[in-house]
């Protein structure tokens, strides 16, 4: 018997409708209530959950009580076991955190979860990567990678993970500056990497598969990188999984996931580096920098490695910039963007360049502002 | 539309067709070989082998049991085939007849060349009538396949540049094109450099530009692409590739669209391949043999695997030429697939040049009527403006938006129409996608029945669309556990006997 | 003019063109620049009707000796043998013949059931549990073998007999050369012609991803010591992969049963005729080992049920190989293959049956010694040249002072009998020596010909 933890936020997305970005704080909840805001959570749970009455049998879901995920797994013809009880129409983030710590500790096999990308980061805040976690979208803000496309979808992977085993990867979560965000400035940071249902788009009948394996990818990329890497030159290794997976390759396992790091002659020369330290060591030697782009925005420089500043970047030399992704990250964002600081270098950067995919290949991606 | 239709099963118990395996009985036998000569080979006891596990039947239980499994396969033959990119075309039965003519079938390559001039001739011409066609000076005929013949692409390209002292490492590829050109790019040793497709669906000059630098070594292309587009701006794309150094090589999946219209050669392609399985209508045998002969420009002749084919004027004779120091030795062994070059030999005869000219005009207008009629049917969209040439691509994603069903769903339905699906997912640019190519075979009406199909299960889609989920119902088998097939794999009769004993 | 393939003529294209909203087909191609377009039309032959081609290429292909009308003594990678005609009538059924790939399993049933029976019965030919449903010929699968071991070991040396066709040879190291794969070459021993196991130690070290050898071999001998060669392999962590010649199975010991990780072969003999050369059926077998199956390169068939569970059914699987193939350096392209020519040997081997398949390998062993015994009598001429065993193919070579190999293969032409395949170009070493195979098709007057044929001519 399978246990899914459902982690219903109610009030995620009813922002959205009426023109807010958003719905934390209590403020702003009340004026989209006024505007007339209506929950859109509980519909994007109950789409989801359809997907799962075929393995109804198979699977016990612990949930919190009334709209926090009870109501909606019931109406779904559930027989949900209430692991944490909430007041109605009172819910808050702590009731989502509260939630989401005694599911970890009941030993869960996945947390779904419906709402943006708020409830995203404050279940990561509690289970890190130690539980797996999926997320239905119903959030304006959905940034992170933690959500699978549509609610359905949630639930078609969410059954198919707890019944049939699916590999998991590893994906951002993205903690957004919300003041900023309302005042239409988009300011993410990269909170951490939550384990997420990795479903690969099954295609046996088009000619040739197109998406595959993240970590297959990345060790690919990482088997290049390392080939083409060169004694006596400093490379500047910035935040992700991907970065991670070169350093892996020379045998590094204590690289930091969400820092900058200095690899050289293949050895961990400085781990987690603010520019300081970074524009030091590489005073008189040859530098190379390796970045992956971030969030579903695609910054490759500005979000999550502000380390790596215009200063850095200009000692270093455009031409010695490696923009590594596997082709499902690149699917997910449509150009790269840039935001270094220093306008005149973020127009030095724009263009197409090659970001490394694979083993021996390269595709060519626009960079904008 | 009346859906009496049924494809042809045979069943039995829990399977259809049995394996031959289990159709065996002891002792019959299903061929009489002749009386074998008195001398006894010497063959060491540790050599022999002890026993041999093979199904035993005789020939009519051969037949039978091969013949009720050809039922339960569709074919171009039965029903219409819009396979986007692989120009599921009628197959002229003269080609099979002629080249299954003892002359032609057995002959050895290893024979005296003087006992194979008809042979040698047949070739010879085939050879130089793709090179008309492809507007190239030379042709090898060696490759037997599309993904064989970019192998040999790639090693030509790497020996011109070789030869000229140029280490070359890069070879450009859209992001539209078919798996088997990185696959290739990669095989050859290339590093392979994606370029994005414009907004136009078309190779986007700019990054291409970005793209070329002096390690450039080709840029591997098919005009049309597979969205069906003509690649408007290939002179300059042409342009950019040579200023730079490298080479143009022309993937020939698409030659149906351009046939007798415009040349590759002319084009500025300095390979180019074709796809005798393809254009020049062979027939594809569930997957091969097929043919891809490759040609070049007068300055990669030398290259060329050995052995070519020559004509000795003095002497009137024809013969293989081994004798090519720069050739980039061979990609298979003897000439290429004979069997398969007679059969396009003969197409080639039978069309003539105003045949291959209306072979390319009408498989253009097959595929602009079917995008035009399809305009009328809601859910599906084409997302590039104008006209395409041999094919389309839909994209079902409104569908989708609209009822959820998915662009694999409704491929799967329309084999519950009589009509083999067309490529869904690719190319993956485009969402939701459905590649359609009908080809110059197919009759007004049968593209009209087409439309009106894809009409019927776009309603079906907003009204029941649990009927395209459990698609296809009316076939001979029904959607079968693939994700199962993957984890636990049953590859062979052993495997699964020994899955039965657990 | 109308054409026969063509049905949207004159009045139905005229209404099409009004439905898409042209008057000109040439508006359809307005955006080919003007400069390029053709102008004029293609410089071919006009066309031809049925009766007329028919006439055109018989007049051509008379100009061909079959050897179903005179005594031949050809092999050497592709082998003359009876195609059975239920064999040939089957697959020409147009449901075989005119179909696509079997990507759509609901439909093409017939097709992946046949390929699986292929799979499954070459596995029993070789003795491995898993075989792909087919590549080009023989020396691609050799090819593609050779870049398998070195994904699987990620190892780059990949050692192979001396005595190799050197047609496989080349093809080997265009497969090989963008991985950077080294290819050595191990000499035989003079007089058996068999691999010299000394210098075959000597090179095999960690960096050998591969050991292969060709049993029998091109020159028709049998490597008796297999079981030796495959421990020098393992030893070292190498894979061990042989070439085979199907038809030998009948007799001789299957691969997998004597340490083969990999088989690979020419499936022509079985059910195909020898088509000039093309198309051919390239083997490709290993042993059910994880790490293998993963980089097996080409189609699998597989078998598994419904979704509801309830009816066996095939499917192409392990469509993620090609991921995994794809990620590495020594990657595979492989995607159409012979899937036609695969059915054909289905067909054929379930026709022949275990005891069939067996007097059939008997017959051609049988039929070769009673040649080479005939040959080796004459004086002037040894047959085979190499002491070791051989199944159905020798090498002659030609001992008379003053007559050249092919002076001897040109006398017997004119007697009407082609001789086996001169070897000067590819083993100088060797002399005045040819290639000769012989098969259950050769009847004992054909034979008796060439004996005496060629003691005249050595007279």
């Amino acid at each position: 018997m399978k246990k899914l933890g459902l982690i219903v936020n109610p009030i995620a997305g009813m922002g959205g409708r009426v023109g807010l970005k958003g719905t934390d704080g209590r403020d702003v909840l009340r004026r989209a209530i006024m505007l007339g805001a209506r929950p859109v959570a509980p519909d994007r749970a109950t789409a989801a959950l359809k997907n799962l009455a075929q393995v109804k049998n198979l699977v016990l879901i612990v949930t919190c009580s009334h709209e926090m995920g009870e109501d909606e797994a019931r109406m779904c013809g559930f027989d949900p076991q209430v692991i944490h009880h909430v007041r109605s129409g009172e819910t808050t983030a702590a009731d989502t955190k509260e939630a989401a710590y005694k599911m970890k500790r009941d030993g869960v096999d996945l947390i779904l979860f419906v709402g943006g990308d708020g409830t995203a980061r404050d279940i990561y805040e509690v289970v890190g990567g130690d539980v797996p976690i999926l997320g239905a979208p119903a959030g304006v803000k959905v940034y992170s990678a933690t959500f699978a496309n549509t609610p359905e979808l949630a639930g078609i992977v969410a059954a198919r993970f707890l019944t049939e085993g699916l590999p998991v990867r590893e994906a951002e979560v993205m903690d957004i500056d919300e003041e900023a965000f309302r005042k239409n400035r988009l300011m993410s940071e990269l909170k951490g990497y939550a384990k997420v249902p990795y479903e690969p788009v099954m295609m046996q009948a088009a000619k040739e598969s197109s998406t595959g394996f993240d970590l297959a990818d990345q060790k690919a990329i990482a088997r290049w990188m390392v080939d083409l890497m060169e004694r006596g030159r400093m490379y500047i290794l910035g935040p992700g999984t991907t970065t991670r997976a070169v350093a892996e390759e020379l045998g590094i396992y204590n690289s930091s996931l969400l820092g900058v790091d200095l690899i050289m002659g293949h050895k961990l020369v400085a781990r987690d580096v603010n520019e300081c330290q970074i524009l030091k060591k590489i005073e008189n030697i040859p530098a190379t920098i390796i970045v992956s782009p971030i969030g579903k925005q695609g910054f490759i420089f500005g979000r999550g490695n502000q380390q790596i500043s215009a200063r850095v970047i200009r000692k270093v030399g455009k031409k010695n910039i490696m923009v590594v992704a596997t082709p499902h990250k690149l699917s997910t964002i449509s150009t790269l963007r840039v935001d270094t600081g220093d306008p005149e270098l973020d127009d030095e950067l724009q263009g197409y360049i090659p970001v490394v995919v694979g083993y021996l290949q390269t595709k060519m991606v626009k960079v904008t502002k | 539309m009346n859906m009496s239709y049924h494809q042809a099963r045979w069943a039995r118990g829990d399977r259809l067709e049995p394996l031959v395996f289990e159709l065996s009985s002891k002792d019959r036998k299903g061929i009489r070989l002749p009386q074998k000569l008195p001398a006894r080979p010497e063959i060491p006891d540790e050599l022999i082998r002890d026993s041999l596990e093979l199904p035993e039947l005789s020939e009519p239980e051969v037949v039978r049991h091969y013949t009720r499994l050809s039922q339960m396969n569709y074919g171009v033959d039965l029903v219409f085939y819009p396979i986007g990119s692989c120009t599921m075309k009628y197959n002229p039965k003269i080609c099979d007849e002629l080249a299954a003519l003892e002359e032609a079938a057995f002959i050895h390559p290893d024979q005296d060349e003087d006992t194979v001039q008809g042979a040698l001739e047949l070739m010879y011409r085939l050879e130089h009538f793709l090179s008309e066609i492809g507007g190239v000076s030379r042709v090898c005929l060696h490759p037997s396949a599309g993904a064989h013949g970019e192998l040999l692409g790639m090693l030509l390209t790497r020996a011109y540049h070789s030869s000229r002292g140029e280490d070359r490492s890069d070879v450009i590829i859209p992001d539209s094109a078919h798996g088997t050109n990185f696959a290739s790019g990669a095989m050859a040793g290339f590093h392979v450099v994606i370029i994005p497709s414009n907004n136009r669906g078309r190779v986007d000059l700019e990054a291409l530009k970005a793209a070329v630098s002096d390690r450039t070594a080709a840029l591997m292309l098919t005009n049309p692409n597979t969205l069906g587009l003509f690649e408007d701006e290939i002179l300059e794309i042409a342009e950019v590739v040579h200023e730079a150094g490298g080479l143009l090589y022309y993937d020939g999946a698409n030659m149906n669209g351009v046939l007798g219209k415009v040349r590759p050669g002319d084009m500025g392609f300095d390979i180019v391949h074709f796809n005798l399985h393809k254009t020049f209508s062979t027939p594809h045998g569930g997957g091969g043999p097929g043919a891809g002969p490759v040609g070049v420009v007068q300055k990669l002749e030398k290259f060329l695997p050995v052995p070519t084919v020559e004509y000795d004027r003095k002497r009137r004779r024809y013969y293989l030429d081994y004798d090519r120091p720069e050739s980039v030795g061979k990609i298979r062994s003897f000439y290429g697939n004979f069997g398969v070059l007679v059969k396009a030999y003969v197409y080639i005869m039978m069309m003539g040049p105003a045949g291959l000219r209306e072979v390319g005009e009408t498989a253009v207008l097959n595929a602009n009527y079917v995008m035009r009629k399809m305009a009328d049917v809601r859910g599906f969209e084409v997302k590039f403006n104008g006209p395409c040439k041999h094919e389309v691509v839909f994209s079902a994603e409104p569908l989708k938006r609209e009822t959820g069903v998915t662009a694999r769903d409704v491929a799967k339905r329309l084999l519950d129409y009589g009509m083999h699906a067309p490529t869904y997912y690719f190319p993956p640019i485009v969402p939701e996608a459905l590649m359609v190519e009908p080809t110059e075979t197919e009759t007004k009406e049968e593209l009209d029945r087409f439309v009106l199909a894809m009409r019927a299960i776009a309603e079906e889609a907003r009204s029941d669309p649990e009927k395209l989920r459990r698609a296809p119902t009316r076939t001979a088998i029904e959607r079968l556990d693939e994700v199962k097939a993957s984890r636990e794999p049953i590859l062979s009769w052993r495997m699964y006997k020994n899955r039965a004993k657990l | 003019m109308v054409h026969q393939y063509i049905p949207n003529v004159s009045k139905i294209r005229k209404q099409m063109m009004d439905e898409v909203g042209i008057k000109d087909i040439e508006e359809l191609f307005a955006d080919v620049p003007q400069e390029i377009k053709l102008d004029r039309e293609l410089r071919l032959p006009p066309p031809m009707s049925e009766p007329e081609v028919r006439r055109h290429l018989s007049s051509i292909l008379s100009k061909n000796k079959p050897f179903t009308r005179m005594p031949t003594f050809l092999g050497g990678g592709v082998w003359p043998h009876h195609v059975p005609s239920h064999v040939r009538s089957v697959i020409h059924r147009s449901e075989f013949l005119t179909s696509y790939t079997p990507y759509q399993a609901e439909v093409s049933q017939g097709v992946l059931q046949a390929l699986f029976e292929f799979q499954s019965m070459i596995c029993e030919l070789v003795g491995l549990d898993v075989a792909n449903a087919s590549m080009y010929d023989w020396a691609t699968a050799l090819g593609e073998a050779a870049l398998m071991c070195a994904r699987v070991t990620g190892r780059r040396k990949f050692i192979v007999p001396e005595i190799i066709s050197r047609d496989r040879l080349s093809v080997l190291q265009n497969y090989t050369s963008g991985a950077h794969l080294r290819i050595v070459k191990i000499e035989p021993e003079k007089d058996t012609g068999q691999l010299n196991l000394k210098k075959l130690r000597r090179e095999v070290d960690e960096d050998t991803a591969g050991v292969y050898i060709e049993n029998p071999s091109y020159l028709g001998f049998l490597e008796t010591r297999v079981d030796e060669i495959a421990e020098i392999a393992h030893k070292v962590g190498a894979r061990f992969v042989v070439g085979v010649n199907p038809i030998s199975l009948g007799i001789i010991k299957a691969p997998g049963d004597y340490g083969a990780d990999i088989v690979v072969g020419e499936g022509q003999p079985l059910g195909n005729p020898v088509n000039f050369g093309g198309p051919a059926l390239g083997i490709f077998a290993c042993r059910d080992d994880e790490k293998l199956i993963r980089q097996l390169p080409g189609r699998l068939v597989g078998m598994t049920t419904t979704r509801n569970g309830e009816t066996w059914g095939y499917t192409m699987v392990l469509q993620t190989r090609e991921q995994h193939i794809r990620r590495e350096r020594a990657t595979s392209n492989i995607c159409s293959n012979e899937a036609l020519c695969a059915v054909a040997a289905a067909i054929y081997l379930a026709s022949l049956g275990p005891t069939g398949f067996r007097d059939l390998a008997e017959t051609c062993a049988a039929n070769a010694k009673y040649a080479m015994d005939g040959l080796n009598r004459i004086d002037g001429l040894e047959a085979p040249v190499f002491d070791s065993p051989h199944f159905n193919e020798f090498t002659l070579r030609c001992e008379r002072p003053g007559l050249s190999i092919e002076k001897f293969n040109r006398e017997l032409l004119k007697h009407g009998i082609h001789g086996g395949k001169t070897l000067k170009k590819e083993f100088p070493e060797l002399g005045e020596t040819s290639l000769l195979c012989v098969t259950e098709i050769h009847t004992k007057e054909d034979i008796d010909l060439l004996l005496e044929a060629a003691s005249r001519i050595v007279k």
